[in-house]
Parts: structure tokens; sequence; C-alpha cells
């Protein structure tokens, strides 16, 4: 029983329409694994399929180390918070957490023991007489929270839970999640579209597109390794820089988009490297401007086109030998449209992507 | 003009509008109003008063003035002496008799009907929405169709001309509409709700009572109403499926206003006519702000 959750050959189907097909996944014990992905591409479908609200085409899914594949959402040892907090409306604070303790007819005492220790780790307890309605969304989302932490499950699935909160309560109610993770070590699987929910809080993230996973790895492998040109865009903010180009492949390895050409010395490519036209990805964030430019590999000059102050730091839109680059520079510096900046990055940090199969060399 | 009110010290009227009560929109508003009011109000005057009348006063011929005697004789006769033709203890049987039929085919029919909307709104089954198309196709089949051949099926059953049988035959008649309202209703419930509720270990009918119901009041209200109104005023379905000892209060005040032994007792023909409007009346009164709330409910959420 070394996994968690472990999804073999999934597809599911909506009559002719289908949504997930072939989808293998293995959750580990205590992992945090966010789905992301932009919507439509399944990961509610994934979520519910694992919970047993879908029934699926074909495959299986084992939970704790059981086959619970046409096993009852009850039965599987699952909690799931929803986006809509889905709370029962008519049910005060302490009935909708004793609500699934009762259809397992619970004895009471130990009901009573639950939503104490439950309502004291979320910080319900003054609620626990209200009903709903009466109740802001953060602490809605907290009794939902907390109706899966009653029934004592192995594994927690979250479905967009911060999405209907404002950004303030989300960056809160995120750090305890996390805090919550780190004091329950359960297995969460948790579904959203907001990178920032999935770099800070994941072990693993599963990046997902048109129901299959492209690439699950840990956050910061996510945002270095992107596995192919979909990924690298879809993580970082702003976007990566990616620049049609080309790849010559002798012995220097020298690649060019436009009139910018230089070497990539120090690119871990994932294969042999072989010549033709390429994408050439490379993060705002890693182009280095004015007096850091210089410690870089590579250096070169840059027209600045556009400029976007943000406070903390500067987007700059620019033009290096003809390419159009974004890139950031700090706040206090100052620059203007027609200024030329140094700059400078290292090809190591750079991802390059076949032409064709958008694919990571 | 604007322009002109506009100009630096100009005097330009300020605060709300003085209302004027004879403003023409307020005549024609309230004119309309009163006029179809009294539309609806004036026979209803009259029958009072004339119900309140004795015979004597009543062929004076005046039908607007009040009674110069009230007496309540014609309504103690319309409820426990009028004669039917066969019988002469009034609408007091007819009246027990559309309770007796109006009771288990309201539970019935509410029950079966909101059932039937729970599984086509949240258990939807292959072939559950043909199911639900085919339903409200009866909708719009003319029930003189479909008079005789449920004689036959009634007759079948051994149910001909008994209560049971028009309790059915109205349990039948209020699915399209009702499974409709219902349908419809728990449609619009939030879908994340169920799931909750299911992965809390409710199933089928935890979740249709412990969920579904207790947010469903208004709509229950609606399909009430519209189901005591209609097997209450009901009279083709009482003539033609129950024998005479189980006529309801519609069918008797029929054979009491028609009979045509003797004078026409007017009085007591329209203290019968009101005794018999009077359930239907007393639930709208009390529950007519439930209705609208749940019909307005119904219309919002589609
Ligand atoms: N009941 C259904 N019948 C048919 N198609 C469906 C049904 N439910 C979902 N789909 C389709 O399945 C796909 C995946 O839906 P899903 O809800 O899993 O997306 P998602 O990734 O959760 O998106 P979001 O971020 O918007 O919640 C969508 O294209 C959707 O149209
Ligand atoms: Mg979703």
């Amino acid at each position: 029983m070394t996994h968690s959750i472990e999804i073999k050959e999934l597809k599911l189907a909506f009559g002719a329409v289908t949504v997930l097909e072939d989808l293998n996944l293995q959750v580990g014990q205590g992992e945090f694994l966010v789905l992301l992905g932009s919507s439509g591409c399944g990961k509610s479908t994934l979520l519910n399929c694992i919970a047993g609200l879908l029934d699926i085409t074909d495959g299986e899914i084992h939970i704790q180390g059981h086959n619970v594949t046409w096993e009852e959402p009850s039965k599987r040892g699952i909690g799931m918070v929803f986006q809509s907090y889905a709370l029962y409306p008519q049910m005060t604070v302490e009935g909708n957490l004793a609500f699934g303790l009762k259809n397992a007819r619970m004895p009471r005492p130990e009901i009573a023991k639950r939503i104490k220790r439950a309502s004291e780790i979320l910080q319900i307890e003054p609620l626990l007489k209200r009903k709903p309605a009466a109740l802001s969304g953060g602490q809605r989302q907290r009794v939902a929270i907390g109706r899966a932490l009653v029934r004592d499950v192995d594994v927690f699935l979250f479905d967009e839970p911060l999405s209907n909160l404002d950004a303030k309560l989300r960056a809160d109610l995120r750090v305890e999640i996390k805090r919550l993770h780190q004091t329950l070590q359960n297995t969460m699987i948790y579904v959203t579209h907001d990178q920032v929910e999935a770099m800070t809080l994941a072990d693993r993230i599963a990046i997902m597109k048109g129901g299959q996973i492209m690439q699950l790895a840990p956050p910061a492998e996510i945002y270095n390794r992107p596995v192919n040109k979909y990924v690298a865009g879809f993580i970082g903010s702003p976007a990566m820089n990616v620049m049609e180009g080309q790849l010559d492949a002798g012995n220097s390895e020298f690649a060019s988009a436009r009139g910018l050409s230089f070497t990539v010395k120090g690119y871990e490519f994932d294969g042999a490297p072989t010549s033709g036209p390429v994408w050439l990805g490379l993060r705002p964030e890693h182009v280095q401007s004015g007096k850091w430019a210089a410690g870089q590999p590579i250096q070169r000059e840059a027209l600045v086109d556009m400029v976007e102050p943000m406070g903390s730091d500067t987007q700059v839109w620019a033009r290096v030998d003809g390419q159009e680059i974004r890139f950031r520079m700090d706040g206090q510096e100052k620059v203007d449209i027609g200024d030329r900046v140094p700059i400078g990055f290292d090809p190591a940090r750079l991802s390059l992507f076949d032409k064709s199969t958008e694919i990571r060399l | 003009m604007t322009a002109a009110a506009n100009l630096p010290g100009a005097v330009t009227p300020r605060g709300t509008k003085p209302k004027t009560v004879f403003a023409p929109r307020n005549i024609m508003l309230y004119g309309t109003l009163l006029i179809f009011s009294m539309y609806y109000l004036l026979p209803l005057y009259v029958m009072i008063v004339t119900s309140l009348k004795d015979m004597a006063e009543i062929r004076m011929g005046n039908v607007f003035s009040p009674p110069v005697e009230i007496t309540f004789a014609p309504w103690v006769k319309a409820w426990a002496e009028a004669c039917t033709g066969i019988n002469c203890d009034g609408l007091s049987r007819g009246f027990w008799n559309s309770v007796r039929i109006l009771i288990p085919s309201l539970i019935i029919s509410v029950s079966i009907a909101a059932l039937t909307g729970y599984v086509l709104a949240c258990w939807r089954f292959k072939g559950s929405e043909i199911f639900f198309g085919i339903l409200l196709l009866g909708a719009f089949i003319p029930y003189q169709v479909l008079l005789y051949p449920l004689v036959i099926i009634l007759r079948e059953l051994g149910l001909f001309g008994s209560l049971w049988g028009l309790v059915l035959v109205h349990t039948i008649f209020a699915m399209p509409i009702n499974v409709l309202l219902f349908r419809n209703y728990f449609v619009a419930l939030p879908e994340e709700l169920f799931k909750a509720a299911r992965v809390d270990g409710a199933g089928f009918w935890g979740i249709f009572f412990r969920i579904v119901i207790p947010m469903s009041l208004p709509i229950f209200v609606v399909s009430g109403i519209i189901q005591v109104t209609g097997i209450w005023n009901d009279f083709l379905f009482g003539v033609v499926y129950t024998r005479p000892e189980n006529y309801p209060m519609t069918v008797q005040l029929n054979n009491i206003v028609n009979s045509v032994q003797g004078v026409q007792e007017y009085n007591v023909n329209m203290a019968a006519t009101l005794l018999t409007g009077l359930v239907p009346l007393v639930v709208y009164f009390f529950s007519g702000r439930l209705f609208v709330r749940g019909i307005a409910a119904g219309a919002v959420k589609g």
C-alpha cells in the first residue's frame, strides 16, 4: 500500500463526448496534489470520478489499497469541499457537520467529540448554532472543510474551494489549508485554475489539458523544466517569452530567433540536440537588466518599446536585435520608451521546444 | 428647456416632484382597478345579500338592496336540508364526500408528483427525458378523450364508482403539471448540494427527505393549492366516476340548484354555492403569499 490513490487507465465519457481517456495517476500517502488547468479541461470531472460521483466508463480507481471503482462515495474514505460550499441551508453549522456522521450511525458522544475537535481546528466554535445563511463566505468554506474533517477521511478532495472568495480571504484561507495539511498529513487533491494556489500548496502539480495530464511534477520542476510549450505558457506570470527560432546543433549549439542569436551553452538537452526549427522560451524574470546584466553569459542591448510600472517592479517590452522580448526591471529604476538598456540572461534557464511537436528538447 | 435649467443662476426645482392625487395617470389606474374589482365583487355581493334574505323579500325583486331582515335559515337549509333528488340532507353529505376525496387525492398526487420530479431532476436514467416529454404531452390530451377508457380501466380494477377510483383519476390527471412544477424547482437546486450529500452518505431517500424537501416548501404549497382547488372544484370526474352516494360537493350543488320540484329557492341556492366555494377561498386566503413566492421562485430560477 504505497500509494494513497491509484488511477489506472481511467476513461470517462458523457455519451459520445469523451472527457478523460487513458488517464493514469498515482498519489502518494500524505501528498498534496494540485490539478491545474484551464476551464473545461476535465479537472472537476477527474475529481468527481475519484469521489465516485460519476460512474466511470472504463478503468480502475484504488484508494488506500482498496479497489473502489464501484464503491459509493461515502464508502471511499474521502471528504469533499466544493466551490459553492454546498452547505445544507436548512441545517445549522452543527447539523451540517453531523449529517455525514449521523448517516453513518455513529454514536452521539463520538459525533459531539469530532465536531468539537474539528471546530477547534477550524475556529468555528462560535458559529455552531448558526444557519449557513448567517455566515460569511470564508466562514462557510471553513464549515465545508469541517464537514470533511469530522468524517476522519484518508483523502480530502477540493474543487476550487477558494474561487468564490475575495482576494484577501483567499490568501488567508490558502495558508490555513496548507497548515491543515501539515497538521493532518492527509492526502489532498486540490483543483484550481489559480497558479499561485497551485505553486504555493502543491507537493506535485498535474497540469491538465483536454482531459490529459501534460506534466506531473513538483512546482519547481514545472516552473523550471516545463515539458512542452503549453505548460511553459500556462505557468508563470507574466507569461514566458516564446520566440520562433532555429537551433543549429553544431559543435557550439547555436540558437537564433530573428536577429537575435546566441549559443545555448549550459542548456540541458533532454536528448541529443538536433538542428531544426524550435520554440525558444525565456521567462521575463530570468532576463537581467542594467547593472545586473554584466555577469550573465549572454549580453545584449534592448531598445525599450513600452513600459508598465507596477510599483515593486516594471514590466518592459523591448526589442533585442529585432526580436521582441518582455522582461522585468526593478521598480526603482528609471526607464523610458526609446531608452537603450543592457540586458543579459543565462541560456541554462531557457526552455527549448521542438517546433512541430512542441515537446521540450 | 434643459439648457435653460442648467444655466447658472436659473431657478431649478429641487426635491421630489409634488404628487397630485388626481393626475390623469392615477385616475386611469385606480379607475380601471375599481371597475374590475366591481366586476368581480358585485356578483359576490349579490350572492351574499340574497343568501341572507327570505323568499318573500327576494320576490320583491331588488337584487342589490341589502336584506331588511337578516336570516340564516337559507344557509342552514343549504347545509342540512336541501333536497338533491334522492336525499334531503343538504350539502353536508357532499361536503364530507369532497373531503374524503380531497385528502387522499391531495396527499397521493402531491407525493407521487414530488417523487417523480425528484427522480427526473436528480437521478436521471436512460430515457428519463423521453419519459418527461411523454408526461408533458399528457397535459395536452383533452379530458374527453380519456373519459371512457378510464371508465373501462376503473371497471377492470374494480374501482369504478368508489371514492378510491376517483382518487386514482385525480392522481393521474395531476401528474403532468405537478411533475413539471417539481422537476423544474428541483433542477434549479444547486447540484453540488446533492454531491455533498452523497459524499456524506445520504442515499436516494435520505437526500429526498433531509435535503430536498426542507428546501422546497414553496413549491409544495403551490402544488398543494393547485391540487386542492382543482380537486374541490372538479365536477366532471365526480359525475362520471362515482355513484350518487359518493358525489362530491360540486355535483350535489348542481343537483340542489337544478332540482325542479317546487319553487326555486334562490337564497338557498346562493348559500349552497357560497358554501361550496368556501374551501378554495379559505385556502387562497391563508396561503396566497406563499403561493406567489413559490411561483416567483420557480420563475426566477427557470
Ligand atoms: N454532464 C456533462 N455532460 C456532457 N459534458 C460534460 C458534462 N459535464 C462536463 N462536461 C464536459 O466535460 C469537460 C470537462 O468538464 P469539467 O467540469 O471537468 O471541467 P473543469 O476542468 O472542472 O473546468 P472548470 O475550471 O471550468 O471547472 C467540459 O468540456 C464539459 O463541457
Ligand atoms: Mg470545475
